[in-house]
């Protein structure tokens, strides 16, 4: 028989009162221009988009955007940086700038994260704690590895590949360029980055210090726009190494793209993570690590703890304490410091989250939405999660990217492996036990490139991080995370 | 009862078939190819694998791998160090095939060694490379948190086209000394010692499945094993002449690995690493003196 839980009441007894960060902190233009060669250009189209405040919908800055000839012009400055400049200077220079860069993200770290919530629509205190600290911390890291290749791989000799093309994802704008730029000039490449076109401003933010540091013209350039820029990026013949994070899909067609050429890829894709709890579990602490899991940055998150397994025995009692924890996670406005759950980034991510939503109910699941006022404008979706649900839906199978979890139950070690590894995926993993040798049992079984034991969603510049299967190949972070920008010969 | 009045007794020829699942089945398509000596005249008759047989042999390659992975890697290097010992017992008889398809006598001697090096060389490796390859990470927090290699999974792999013999045992020992399973094409024109080397295979403790090897054509056989959902991973000989960006085209479909195996630098664990995942597990630190204290 199932324990009675008793839930927890933080809305009756205690009020919260508005915390708002200030968006005055922050200084964004009306419009920016192309970072190139260690200029600003303007876009040779002369076209520009606008980008929005997902949580209130207002403009917030015009954003050029790059067509062909702009990637050439990119490519053409970073290949040239390349050849007359950081290839040939010495390792522990190119390291001192990287640690430059670094330490002026640390002194620009509270106008970043605010910058990183007016346009991404992630919780302030999620931007101020986790997104720009963790991206500084990348550039700290990889800038020591400068100068320390040859310890890295006994026996071999390294060289760079040259330059980089890097696309990447609107959920964590500044972090994922750090991800890119970081590894990549430590070992020697020059860069083009573009940033999602939904969230430009933390990289173009970027650029700025870049400039700043007086990193040498064309080392790293930034250019804006949406898919279309970055095929062009792909099919550039000038580019050595594309570097991507996004959707599966997307990375199936780079990689047609380029099948046949002698470029090389990182590709960090899709997820759907199976977050397992075993009955020994230390409940209210699994409990809190579900809810990390999936409604961290509203569940954009590739590898984002999307379908919960819990062990028959406990099911009832976990999903009420959850269900209980879920009722009590402030959902509003993303600059304000007690917000748990912010504005979903864009119109049509909204709408594809609600799809799913449809397609879970239609499918014959019981969904959980706990009562909360959405503010008027903007983009919202509640917390929401899915009970009486089976393997085979569609909210199981496929990637949500949305604050939406689905809960299934399991018996035995090898029915939850089975279920677990049902999937194309493979990127990451949760299990939750109180019994060590159970913890490597399942971490050693699970078919994913990170796995988390009695935590969830934890990331560091020093431990490496991506995908089995169709979650995409190479690695980023710690030391493993350099040989993917590097000839190891 | 028939008489034989020669002094020499009428030879018994050998049927090549294919090995898939621990067995010597034939091509389930009833088809077959002639092949030949170093002279051109017709030696033996070879298995014309179909989609079917390359179907059985990744789904036996499959059923393998947990197996093979989850076993002791002290366990599979015995493995590869028995074939070694099986196959140096029947260097005579392989010399002899190697010769019969053309190879000259130093030829044949010279590659049936290398072979046994190799094996030998990577049976060594079996339980070493996770350690070259696997890291502890400083993390800033209270984590304990590593990496270790993982096997991909089922690979396929195209054989080499020189060396038929030797090539096919470099890129086996790559995937299997890793924990990963394999179905290999053997080379189309000098397919038999292939064939006689699944006899080794399969008198030397290798469980069933892990190595499954076929004859045939590439052309016919490669677009469905590079298309093959539950195939991770492609290696392939450089001395091959596919059509690569068709390969890879094909292979985006489960964003299979398509790796060219590195012969310059065969003996290097990091071929081993080719086919290998990282996976890095965090575990949260009783954090009882936040101060740093120690006591």
């Amino acid at each position: 028989m199932a324990k009675k839980t008793k839930p927890l009441r933080f809305d009756t007894d205690w009020k919260y009162d508005p915390a708002p960060e200030s968006a005055s902190a922050a200084k964004i233009n009306e419009q920016y221009e192309l970072f190139i060669d260690g200029r600003w250009q303007k876009p040779q189209s002369g076209k520009y988009f606008e980008t929005i405040n997902p949580a209130n919908e207002k403009i917030l800055s015009r954003i050029a955007e790059s067509d062909e000839k702009d990637v050439d012009r990119a490519v053409r400055s970073a290949r040239q940086a390349y050849e007359k400049v950081w290839k040939k200077m010495t390792p522990a220079e190119r390291g001192k700038y990287i640690f430059r860069i670094a330490r002026m993200m640390q002194e620009k770290a509270r106008e970043l994260a605010i910058i990183e919530t007016l346009e991404g629509g992630k919780p302030i205190r999620e931007s101020r704690d986790f997104d720009v600290p963790t991206a500084a911390q990348h550039f700290f890291y990889y800038a020591g590895w400068a100068d320390k290749l040859d310890y890295a791989f006994p026996n071999k000799k390294v060289a760079p590949l040259g330059v980089a093309a890097q696309i990447i994802p609107w959920n964590f704008p500044l972090l994922m360029a750090a991800w890119k730029i970081a590894p990549a000039l430590a070992t020697g490449n020059t860069v083009v980055l573009k940033p999602a076109e939904t969230t430009s401003l933390t990289a173009l933010k970027l650029a700025e210090i870049i400039q700043e540091a007086d990193l040498p013209p064309g080392v790293v350039n930034i250019i804006t726009g949406a898919g279309k820029t970055g095929a062009a990026m792909v099919n550039h013949p000038g580019v050595n190494k594309i570097a991507f994070t996004g959707s599966t899909e997307v990375g199936k067609i780079i990689q047609r793209s380029i099948a046949g050429t002698k470029k090389r890829s990182t590709l960090e894709l899709g997820g759907k993570a199976a977050n397992i709890v075993f009955e020994d579990a230390a409940i209210d602490q699994a409990v809190e690590g579900v809810v990390n899991g999936i409604f961290f940055n509203q569940g954009h998150v590739c590898c984002a703890g999307s379908r919960l397994y819990l062990q028959e025995s406990i099911a009832k009692e976990f999903i009420q304490k959850l269900k209980d924890r879920v009722a009590t996670l402030i959902v509003g406005d993303p600059m304000d410091k007690n917000t748990d759950i912010g504005a979903i980034n864009s119109k049509s991510q909204l709408e594809t989250i609600l799809k799913y939503i449809q397609i879970g109910k239609k499918e014959g699941s019981s969904i959980y939405q706990p009562a909360c006022t959405l503010p008027k404008k903007g983009f919202w979706c509640p917390p929401t999660l899915f009970t009486d649900v089976a393997q085979s839906n569609r909210i199981v199978q496929e990637e949500i990217f949305g604050p939406v979890l689905a809960i299934l139950t399991f018996r035995t070690d090898d029915e939850v492996i089975e279920k677990a590894n049902n999937t194309p995926y493979g990127l990451s993993a949760g299990v939750w036990t109180d019994k060590g040798s159970r913890i490597f049992n399942m971490t050693r079984r699970l078919r994913a490139g990170v796995v988390w034991a009695n935590t969830f969603n934890k990331f560091d510049a020093a431990s490496p991080f991506g995908g089995y299967k169709e979650s995409g190949f190479g690695r980023e972070g710690g030391l493993h995370g350099l040989t993917p920008y590097l000839e190891i010969i | 009862m028939p008489s034989n009045n020669k002094s020499s007794r009428l030879s018994v020829l050998k049927t090549y078939k294919l090995y898939i699942g621990g067995q010597f089945p034939r091509t389930e398509s009833g088809r077959y190819y002639v092949v030949n000596d170093g002279s051109g005249n017709p030696l033996a008759n070879a298995c014309l694998s179909s989609r079917k047989d390359l179907r059985d042999a990744v789904s036996a390659a499959r059923a393998a791998f947990g197996g093979w992975s989850g076993r002791t890697a002290y366990n599979r290097g015995q493995i590869l160090y028995r074939m070694a010992e099986v196959l140096e017992s029947r260097q005579p008889e392989m010399i002899r095939e190697l010769q019969q398809s053309g190879s000259s006598s130093a030829q044949a001697k010279k590659e049936i060694t290398a072979c046994i090096e190799t094996l030998i060389h990577y049976a060594g490796w079996c339980d070493k490379y996770q350690q070259l390859f696997s890291t502890v990470n400083p993390v800033a927090s209270s984590h304990y948190n590593f990496s270790v290699p993982e096997p991909m999974g089922v690979v396929g792999i195209v054989s080499s086209s020189e060396n038929a013999l030797l090539g096919l045992v470099q890129a086996m020992c790559v995937a299997i000394a890793g924990g990963n399973t394999c179905v290999i094409l053997a080379n189309t024109d000098r397919p038999l010692a292939s064939i006689s080397f699944a006899e080794v295979l399969a008198t030397s403790d290798l469980p069933g499945g892990v190595v499954n090897i076929l004859t045939g054509k590439g052309s016919e056989l490669l677009p469905w094993m590079a298309g093959h959902m539950d195939v991770n991973a492609v290696l392939l000989d450089p001395s091959t002449s596919v059509d690569r960006a068709a390969l890879e085209q094909a292979a985006t479909v489960n964003l299979k690995r398509v790796i060219t195996l590195k012969k310059e630098d065969i003996l290097s664990p990091y071929r081993i690493l080719d086919l290998q995942e990282i996976k890095t597990t965090w575990h949260p630190i009783e954090n009882i003196a936040p101060s740093g204290a120690a006591y």
